[in-house]
Formats: C-alpha cells, sequence, structure tokens
C-alpha cells in the first residue's frame, strides 16, 4: 500500500478514534446522588468550607498537573510544600493556584 | 481529630523530595532489538521560603546487537545530569532561574521529556528544533505567571544561554522564550515559542501549541509545530482513558490508547538540527496501562514513511515513578 494511502487511513482511524470516545464521554454521564444531612449546622458549614476549599485545589490539579501527567498514588504530605514549589515552577502556576494546590494536598 | 490536624498542620511541607522513574525499555527498529534499562532520578530541595534547587539526571545502559553478522549484543552506558537549576522566587509573578535548565521551547522538552510523563517511549522527530542541540540551556531564565483570572491565564518564560563545552553542562550560546495562554472554562492551551541561535548558523526557531483537554473527560489531545531556517515539522497526540466501567482505577479505566501523527520537512540540506534529513512521515498507535502503584506499561507500534526507506517500529517498556521525601526532615 502507497504510503499516501497509508497515511490518510491513519488519519481516518484517529478522527474515528476521536468520534467513538465523544460518543462513550457523552453516555456516561454520572448519575446524581442525593446525601442526607444529619449533623449540626456549624458542621455542615465548616464542611461545605472544606468541601469548597477542596474542589477549588481539585479543579486547579485536574486544571494544571493533569494537563501533563497522571496523578501520582499518593505521597508524604512532608514533601507537598516542595511539590508545588517544583510544580509552581515548572507549570506557571500563580501564587494563588499554588496556595490553593497546597491547601488541596493538606486538608 | 483535633490531634490529627495538629500533627498534618505541624508537619513539615517542604522536605526535600527524590522522585523519578524506573524503566526497561525495548526497541525493535527494522528488526533489530535494543534493550535499555534506565534510572531518571529527581532531587527537589527547597532552601529558605525562595529558593529552590532542583536536578535531574539520567542513567541507562543500552544493549544492542552486533553489526556485520556477528551473534551477541554490544552495550554502552550513558550517565549525565539533565538539568541543575536555581529557582528564586522574587514576587508572585517572577521567578529568576540560574544554572543549566531544560530549553522552554515547545512543550514535549520541559513537561513532556520525563520517563514517567511521555505516552511514547520516544520524543517527537521535532523536539530537536528550537532545543538548541542539547535541549539545555545554560545560563538564567526570567519565568511566572503574569496574569492568572478564573477565566484565563497567561504563563511566560524568557531566557539567556551562553555556550559551554563542559561535560555536564554542554549548551550553545541562545536565547528565546515562551507565552503560553490557558483558558480553564474550555481546558485549552494556546502557546507560541521563539528560539535564536547566537553563535554557528546563526538560525531562529518559531513553534506554536495546542492542548485540549475536553472538561469531564480523560481525553487529551495536544500538538505542537515547529519551524526551523532548514526543516520544520508537527505532530498531534491523542490519548484517552474510559471512566464509563468503573471509573478510571477499573481494570478497563486503567488502558491509555494513544494514537500521534507527525511529520518533518526538510526545507534545505544543511541539516543543523536532529530532523531526518529527508522528509519523513509516521504514525504511533500505542496502549498503556496505568497498573497501581504509579507504574505503567507502554506498548507502541509505529511506521514510518520516508525515501530513505519505510520502516515498522515496535517499542515496549515499564516505567515505575517514584516520590518520597529525601530524608526525614522534621
Amino acid at each position: 500500500m502507497a504510503p499516501k494511502k497509508i497515511l490518510g487511513s491513519a488519519l481516518v482511524l484517529g478522527g474515528l478514534l476521536i468520534a467513538l470516545v465523544a460518543a462513550v464521554q457523552a453516555q456516561a454521564t454520572p448519575a446524581q446522588q442525593s446525601t442526607v444531612h444529619t449533623a449540626p449546622k456549624t458542621q455542615i458549614v465548616a464542611k461545605q468550607m472544606a468541601k469548597s476549599s477542596d474542589e477549588r485545589g481539585g479543579r486547579i490539579f485536574a486544571q494544571n498537573c493533569s494537563r501533563c501527567h497522571n496523578a501520582p498514588d499518593g505521597f508524604s504530605p512532608r514533601i507537598s510544600g516542595t511539590v508545588v514549589r517544583h510544580m509552581r515552577v515548572r507549570a506557571g502556576l500563580s501564587q494563588h493556584d499554588a496556595e490553593e494546590l497546597l491547601r488541596f494536598f493538606n486538608p | 481529630m483535633a490531634a490529627l490536624c495538629a500533627v498534618r498542620y505541624g508537619a513539615a511541607q517542604d522536605t526535600p523530595l527524590l522522585s523519578g522513574g524506573v524503566g526497561f525499555f525495548t526497541n525493535t527498529n527494522g528488526g533489530a532489538t535494543t534493550y535499555f534499562p534506565i534510572i531518571e532520578p529527581l532531587l527537589a530541595a527547597p532552601i529558605g521560603s525562595r529558593l529552590l534547587i532542583e536536578s535531574r539526571a539520567v542513567l541507562t545502559e543500552d544493549f544492542a546487537p552486533k553489526g556485520d553478522g556477528q551473534s551477541g549484543y554490544d552495550h554502552s552506558h550513558f550517565i549525565a545530569l539533565t538539568y541543575l537549576q536555581g529557582d528564586y522566587t522574587v514576587t508572585p509573578h517572577l521567578t529568576v532561574v540560574g544554572g543549566s535548565f531544560l530549553t522552554p521551547f515547545g512543550t514535549y522538552n520541559e513537561r513532556l521529556s520525563p520517563i514517567w510523563i511521555g505516552n511514547f517511549q520516544d520524543g517527537p522527530l521535532i523536539t530537536g528544533l528550537g532545543a538548541m542541540g542539547t535541549g539545555t540551556g545554560l545560563g538564567g531564565e526570567l519565568r511566572g505567571s503574569a496574569i492568572s483570572r478564573p477565566k484565563y491565564s497567561i504563563d511566560y518564560v524568557g531566557y539567556f544561554s551562553a555556550s559551554s563545552s563542559n561535560e555536564q553542562f554542554n549548551a550553545e550560546r541562545s536565547a528565546g522564550g515562551r507565552i503560553d495562554l490557558y483558558l480553564p472554562e474550555y481546558r485549552l492551551e494556546v502557546g507560541a515559542s521563539y528560539g535564536r541561535l547566537l553563535q554557528g548558523t546563526q538560525e531562529n526557531f518559531v513553534g506554536t501549541h495546542v492542548w485540549w483537554e475536553p472538561k469531564g473527560t480523560a481525553f487529551r489531545l495536544r500538538s505542537e509545530y515547529a519551524h526551523g531556517e532548514h526543516g520544520q515539522g508537527y505532530w498531534v497526540e491523542a490519548d484517552y482513558r474510559t471512566e464509563a466501567f468503573g471509573g478510571l482505577n477499573s481494570w478497563i479505566g486503567r488502558f491509555e490508547p494513544v494514537f500521534r501523527m507527525q511529520q518533518t520537512f526538510r526545507i534545505n540540506n544543511i541539516a543543523s538540527d536532529t530532523l531526518p534529513a529527508v522528509n519523513t512521515q509516521r504514525a504511533d498507535f500505542g496502549l498503556d496501562y496505568n497498573l497501581p502503584h504509579n507504574t505503567r506499561i507502554l506498548t507502541s507500534y509505529s511506521r514510518q514513511f520516508s525515501s530513505a526507506g519505510n520502516v515498522n517500529i515496535w517499542e515496549t517498556g515499564i516505567v515505575y515513578r517514584f516520590l518520597f521525601p529525601a530524608w526525614k526532615g522534621k
């Protein structure tokens, strides 16, 4: 087979792969789960604040770190500051994002 | 709970760390198989609140079949510092880097070259464009986050490198930089790079990249184009992990199909870069598997077409990524 034909086939296959990914992803919408709160109101507020902070940090992690690499399985909190300082230089993180990320690693 | 919090908040977070990857790769190119075990350790050590010293090295031994019809293998080893730099945070928007650093041109060299990150064992064919020979500079960088807003952020890096023939810090006299715009809502990153070689052929390199990671998916599309005075090329890479069958950590979700398309074009034969000597097209089909405990299996088949001959390239490998404190700390 001529190289141009194989090249064309490769591009078509790549396009099909992307379409397949989009179709599978569209079907994989996570189901909403209801939660029951039984804790006192102050605890709920504290939890919501922690959750909100976690969500911000998690979003920053997803937006900046996993653009390049998979998340490590875990690491010691003793090096979380060093990890963030390394990533701040490598990924061009702002000071605010670096602080949120550190809070995410040490909730 | 309070005691737990006290322990967590009281823990030192700036303990120096040792990270990196240990891997074993095989590469079968045109029927000849090469084996190479490799270790890439990385050290990051903060000194005070503003200075970070970081370095990465590579230790590898490769075993290749002897030529001229002889049986057995030849082997050679390679040990080198990839970079050794100090990062000093001057302001929230400016970090000054000094020492031996990875050339900030395009995305591959700085962000995807560690063996525990790359989806393929091989880098793209255009990696050499803008890398100024060795892929490292010896001098200084100014870099940081210029603007960071919820809807967009811009980061930058500019550098100057002196010429050095030192065995561990080999570099060419050059200057350049890169600017990136990131739109978090769209998970879209676009960037542009420029580099000028200030010795020998005195040439300019320009490049651009587009990365897209659709929100809520584990699909990534990365692409890059680079142009030099003697050659140019591009690569487009897509990878995906499905969450549809029990999440990313299910046995199916750990599979990661990868596809990369790349082409290089030789403008003239005054070759001062590492691009192939003739126009080349290559399609890479990979299937990676993300095992628990930071271990990845990388496999790929590539078909390369050029007037110098078409070849099949089969690659397999396993990489373990480690990350732990360099010492006990406080």
